[in-house]
């Protein structure tokens, strides 16, 4: 079987620069993959190397296999095709996500209905509408008619992640990556999203590329992380593995962190 | 919720009747410039009563020193004015809004040197740029004027256009929609226009008002538009000589030009008001 995405020696530089320096891993269907280090380690760089959208001036360099095509170095209409059908990506912060001038039935219908007319089934008037309406219940929205006709300002932060989800499931991406998804959220919004995430990979199959710096979080989520260190691998392994036996002393910083933060939430509480 | 809806009120009022008040002046203004299409109270180049006349029921406003009547020159300066206005900031924000979006998509040398050519473009004045565009063109008409200050207004709304674009092209919502597979001509459509839109719609209110006056400017200095052309810059200009015996005839084109020009610009704010849902709700 194919990895559906595979990343051997990516590297990202500003200029002589480099943020992300000989990255590699791969991810089958189903798989769970968790990405963690600390602010700044070259995180979303990675998720946005492996979708070929860095921003302007920033390079990469080595191999990113998405969906059995080179990423590195396409062109970006070849890459326009797999983003929205084999990838989609759920942002941090998800009132930046939405455009805060459009209604977000019209956003989700958006994507379904690109995806819709890829797949050779086009999708328009109130079968569109329908689709989104069913999304929106797949992502556990109450009162999905009036919020379809909200704009992003009038949800909660809690909906709005929501929203954004059902963008990137609207595509029907065989790879879903989830850029620090409930770091903008309060702790049981958090839970929800993150209870919402897996049961939603579990249903479709996807693989999941979770990124975050809350390690708890990630043990409980994926299968499988990288450690990230100023865009080095520093550790790499199953999350049992990595975060039972430490084997470096930054991960064993990033882990004594999270326990202190743990107990200190225990202990106000 | 209901501590916004309590805020509302006062704000919504104050805002609503700004856009009453933009919407009557400039309302005035295009019926007056309808209707001299049709109808108007005396022949503008003809000797209608006395030279110089005061106000008087027969000639609202008096006559000029060849005994024309104010007033219908007025009449035909409002239509000359909604013309070039609307004119000047149509060519202005065609140009300019695709020259701002190109650059705000083009490699880092080419947007470089797009800004620094508006930079220096923006740093003549306006009148200027346009003085020397009918300068160079061998007849002066109403058009000519028109096309010049759509040029010069092209820049500023080509820069602002630009640095607009710039702030919507880094969130993370164009972002998403890239990764949702859109192509840049829908994202440009969806979301870059509607989202630069508001801030762009009150700066064209601002041109407009520019343009109108900067068209007087032109007609004052006898580079507008030629007679029987009655631009509010001309009549202006006519009643210099006169402005001790007959006051009006400098005072009216003044108002009409403040009027035309504050008008456009409280409607052009109160409606971003009603299309931009993010204030409506506030
Ligand atoms: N456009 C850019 N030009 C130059 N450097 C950049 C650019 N974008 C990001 N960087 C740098 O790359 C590094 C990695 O950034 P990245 O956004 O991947 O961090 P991250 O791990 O996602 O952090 P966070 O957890 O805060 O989201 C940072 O040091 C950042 O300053
Ligand atoms: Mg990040």
């Amino acid at each position: 079987m194919t990895a559906l995405l595979s990343l051997e020696n990516l590297s990202v530089h500003a200029g002589s620069k480099a943020l992300v320096s000989n990255l590699s891993f791969s991810l089958n269907r189903g798989e769970r993959l968790g990405l963690i280090g600390e602010s700044g380690s070259g995180k979303s760089l990675t998720s946005l190397a492996a979708t070929g959208l860095l921003p302007a001036g920033l390079s990469a360099s080595g191999s990113a296999i998405l969906a059995g095509k080179q990423v590195i170095g396409a062109p970006d209409r070849e890459l326009n095709q797999l983003r929205g059908t084999a990838v989609a990506i759920v942002f941090q912060e998800p009132l930046t996500a939405l455009d805060p001038l459009m209604r977000v039935g019209k956003q989700v219908a958006e994507p379904l209905a690109r995806r819709a007319k890829r797949d050779g089934t086009p999708l328009s008037g109130t079968a569109l509408d329908q689709a989104v309406l069913a999304l929106f219940d797949e992502v556990a929205l109450p009162e999905p008619q009036r919020i379809a006709k909200s704009y992003p300002h009038e949800l909660s932060g809690g909906q709005r992640q929501r929203i954004a989800i059902a963008m990137a499931l609207a595509c029907k991406p065989d790879l879903l990556i989830a850029d620090e998804p409930t770091t903008a959220l309060d702790v049981t919004t958090q839970a929800e999203i993150l209870g919402l995430l897996d049961r939603l990979v579990r249903e479709r199959n996807m693989a999941l590329l979770f990124i975050s710096h809350d390690l708890p979080v990630v043990a409980n989520t994926v299968e499988r992380v990288v450690v990230l260190r100023q865009g080095e691998t520093v550790e790499a392994g199953n999350v049992a593995e990595v975060f039972g036996n430490p084997r470096h002393d930054y991960t064993k910083s990033l882990l004594a962190a999270a326990r202190r933060l743990d107990d200190a939430m225990e202990g106000r509480v | 919720m209901s501590t916004t809806t309590m805020t509302a009120p006062a704000d919504k009022k104050s805002h609503s009747l700004a856009l009453k008040a933009g919407v009557v002046l400039v309302g005035v203004h295009i019926a007056i410039g309808l209707l001299t299409l049709v109808w108007l109270p005396y022949d503008p180049t003809a000797m209608a009563g006395g030279r110089l006349e005061g106000p008087s029921l027969l000639h609202w406003l008096g006559t000029d020193r060849l005994g024309r009547d104010l007033f219908t020159q007025m009449m035909i300066g409002s239509r000359i004015a909604l013309i070039v206005g609307v004119g000047a900031v149509t060519i202005g924000a065609v140009i300019g809004v695709t020259l701002g979006l190109l650059a705000a998509f083009a490699s880092k040398w080419l947007d470089d040197a797009l800004a620094a050519t508006l930079d220096i473009l923006i740093a003549f004045p306006t009148l200027l740029i346009a003085m020397l565009v009918v300068a160079a063109s061998d007849t002066a008409n109403l058009w000519s004027a028109i096309f010049a200050l759509g040029i010069a207004l092209s820049a500023i709304v080509a820069r602002l256009t630009r640095i607009l674009a710039k702030r919507v092209l880094v969130m993370d919502y164009i972002t998403a929609a890239r990764t949702s597979g859109s192509g840049w001509p829908k994202i440009v459509a969806i979301h870059i226009l509607p989202n630069i839109w508001p801030t762009l719609s009150v700066n064209f209110a601002l041109q407009f008002g520019l343009a109108v006056i900067a068209e007087a400017s032109l007609s004052y200095l006898g580079l507008g538009a030629p007679p029987p052309n009655a631009s509010w810059g001309r009549i202006l200009q006519e009643a210099q000589g006169t402005v001790y015996t007959a006051p009006l005839g400098a005072i009216a084109p003044g108002i009409a030009l403040v009027s035309l020009a504050i008008g456009v610009n409280l409607l052009a704010d109160g409606l971003r008001d009603t299309i931009d849902p993010t204030r409506r709700a506030r």
